[in-house]
């Protein structure tokens, strides 16, 4: 299952922390973070609830990028 | 601007307003400075700017350090403006200069943002087809406003005049015209009746239309568009991947360049008995810290491909990549299909020759033959026949491939299709001397004479292979199924280079192939329509569908779709391309170049920290400006 969510983070750089860090999270598949559009795709893995995944990205997201938001 | 912006222009205007009056008390009221012989007075009064514009810089850095990711960008800000304060109150007593570097930072900063900002602004409302919601007929004959993300296929729909057609769908009730250009970036509309199909993202300029939707609103044209081209971002070029690779190896380096440049020299110094001079050096060693910051690069390359994107987008050109503008940007062959690409793919019947029995007896027993075809040149054969055609009569159709159809028409069997296929019945079959498509037709046997079929060549498409030729492409080919004289005299009309006709589906990739390997160190591009030639869409190297809209399989094969059927965006696509490339180029080697001066003066000791953040300032403020440039494509 795939899901895009919009984002806000401020440096292009934050927004590749935040890939790698989302991509790390249990659950996710994989995630495409594009900072252009300011939108997050996240793949989940099979039979995972993005409900029960999100949280667990953004605050591993928070952990890398202090500042940046991920509206689910 | 927003609030977070708006937040750091006030502790900026605060700062620099701070900063102005401490140095100018200090100018004008030296003897004061009497009264704060140990300096700490100065020290805290300079504190105050710093920290009001950096605190955020400098606990975005503690947290970097602590997250075991230090090498960023705030990082070295934090470490080159604390080391210049402290070198400040061991050595020179001057403060100005750390807390500067952490406004200038901060301004650059500022502006960055704002300017993507805007882009980002821009290029949505270029690709503003998005519906924001749809009038939903209930069965009870009212409209109920929904989201168009909960609208059923087969639903019916009510747009009203100055409403965007929310999801693809039929019109049942109403005629209008409809403004297109948000999807194809022609101005002229298109007017839609009764029966008509409508595509999602038109704009409704007159009337009401009630339609019926084929397709939910996920699969629906205009969501398809705006997931490509935000997408397309995804896809990197070779520059951005370039510049991702650049920026992780770059920073650790120049940080670990930096630290060297404060210990190794100083030590050769006092090993050779000199004086060591430690300020001075961790000076410099600071100063290449300033320099070093990757941002100009790391933002305006991605930022020149998004609006390169977008500016495309906006003339009806989707890009499906950033990767792809490369390809566009070194095209030396363009291959056209000919039908619907290079023609207008509209057959009519232009005659009938040598038909002892008659003309509509020719006309109605080729068009009974291909009845169940729909093929376009079938379909004409059934226009010019006039008449309502029965299909029971026709019985055993058999379609040979290239070359025609047979079948039994009431009791007698009839062949309809080029020489080849009389020629497979041992029939001897008359020549044309007009040039277009020919069908011969024979009756049990017999030849029954043959129907002239004339396609129209587009206005445009001698224009787009001048415009190639113009641009350095150095071969254009086109392919095509048609009789060899048929082709040659269209390739005539429009100036192209080489022709090759008579070929099936299968011959096209095969012949395309053939080109691909002919050539080295540029790409090929297909043009197409996408009927029957998405194979070859995505064999070759850079697949363009033409007049796609509508056409999933196209979009899917191809790299680069159009819009709309002018084979002159074709020519446009490429100088888009080209901009593009030409503006990431400029800012690598512009950024770079200024950025490695001035690592050098710094480590010198000719440029100071004030040079330093000026040119890391200044670089990414032209970077910015420069990529923004993609956007503007218009006159192209």
């Amino acid at each position: 299952m795939k899901k895009t969510y919009p984002i806000e983070v401020d440096c292009a750089n934050c927004a590749a922390k935040m890939e790698d860090a989302a991509k790390k999270t249990p659950g996710v598949q994989d995630c495409v973070v594009n900072f252009m559009t300011l939108k997050m795709t996240v793949t989940f893995e099979e039979g995972k609830k993005p409900a029960d995944v999100m949280p667990l990205v953004l605050e591993r997201c928070k952990a890398v990028e202090d500042d940046c938001e991920i509206h689910f | 601007m927003n609030k977070r912006q708006k937040k750091t222009l006030t502790r900026i205007i605060l700062s620099a307003a701070i900063m102005i009056l401490l140095s100018g008390f200090q100018y004008f009221f030296r003897d004061l400075l009497d009264i704060d012989p140990s300096g700490w007075l100065k020290f805290f009064a300079y504190l105050v700017p710093y920290i009001l514009v950096g605190y955020d810089i400098l606990l975005k850095a503690w947290k970097g350090i602590k997250h075991r990711q230090p090498f960023d960008e705030n990082f070295l800000m934090a470490v080159a403006s604390i080391g210049a304060i402290v070198l400040g109150r061991v050595r020179t007593g001057d403060y100005a200069e750390g807390a500067a570097v952490m406004l200038f930072y901060q301004i650059g900063e500022l502006f960055q943002s704002v300017a993507i900002g805007k882009s980002r602004r821009n290029i949505s409302a270029l690709m503003d087809i998005r519906p924001d919601s749809a009038n939903l007929e209930t069965e009870a004959g009212q409209v109920e406003t929904v989201d168009p993300d909960e609208v059923e296929t087969g639903s019916i729909l009510v747009v009203r005049t100055g409403e965007k057609v929310p999801i693809d769908g039929i019109v049942v009730e109403g005629t209008s015209s409809l403004d297109t250009s948000a999807l194809t970036g022609e101005s002229v509309p298109r007017t839609v009746r009764e029966g008509d199909e409508v595509l999602s993202g038109c704009i409704n300029q007159q009337g009401l239309l009630r339609i019926r939707t084929t397709r939910e609103f996920g699969d629906s044209t205009a969501s398809k568009i705006l997931d490509l081209v935000e997408n397309a971002s995804s896809r990197k070029s070779r520059p951005e991947a370039f510049i991702t690779k650049f920026a992780r190896i770059y920073t650790p380096a120049v940080c670990f360049a930096a630290l060297a440049l404060a210990l190794l020299p100083p030590l050769f110094l006092l090993l050779t008995g000199q004086s060591a001079d430690w300020g001075d050096w961790i000076m410099r060693a600071l100063t290449f810290l300033v320099i070093s910051c990757p941002c100009a690069l790391v933002i305006s390359i991605p930022l020149t491909f998004f609006a390169g994107i977008g500016g495309a987008s906006s003339s009806g050109i989707l890009v499906k990549g950033s990767n792809y503008f490369e390809g566009l940007a070194k095209i030396g062959t363009v291959v056209f299909d000919k039908t619907g690409t290079m023609t207008e793919g509209v057959f009519e019947v232009s005659g009938v020759h040598h038909a002892p029995a008659g003309e509509q007896y020719v006309l109605r027993m080729a068009a009974l033959a291909e009845s169940y075809s729909t093929h376009p040149i079938a379909q004409s054969l059934r226009r010019a026949c006039g008449a309502e055609i029965s299909r029971d009569s026709v019985t055993d159709v058999r379609e040979i491939s290239g070359q025609g159809v047979i079948a039994t028409v009431e009791g007698h069997q009839v062949a309809a299709g080029n020489e080849k296929l009389m020629d497979a019945f041992s029939i001897q079959s008359e020549p044309c001397s007009s040039v277009g498509t020919v069908v011969h037709v024979a009756v049990d046997g017999v030849y029954q004479g043959h129907i002239l079929i004339a396609d129209q060549v587009k206005p445009a498409a001698a224009a787009t292979v001048e415009a190639l030729h113009q641009l350095g492409i150095g071969k254009t080919v086109m392919l095509t199924g048609d009789h060899q004289k048929a082709a040659q005299a269209v390739a005539a009309e429009i100036g192209m280079d080489e022709v090759y006709a008579e070929l099936l589906p299968e011959d096209k990739l095969r012949k395309v192939e053939e080109l691909m390997q002919a050539q080295t160190g540029r790409t090929l591009a297909f043009v197409g329509d996408g009927i029957n030639d998405a194979p070859v869409l995505s064999r070759a190297d850079l697949g363009i569908a033409m007049g796609a809209l509508g056409s999933d399989a196209a979009i899917e094969a191809a790299d680069v779709v159009l819009m709309d059927d002018n084979p002159l965006k074709v020519a446009k696509a490429i100088r888009i391309a080209r901009k593009c490339l030409r503006i990431a180029y400029q800012n690598i080697v512009f950024a770079i170049a200024v950025k490695l001066i001035c690592l050098v003066l710094g480590a010198l000791g000719i440029a100071s920290m004030w040079l330093a953040i000026f040119a890391d300032v200044g670089v990414m403020v032209l970077a910015v400006l420069n990529a923004v440039r993609a956007l503007r494509v218009k006159n192209l």
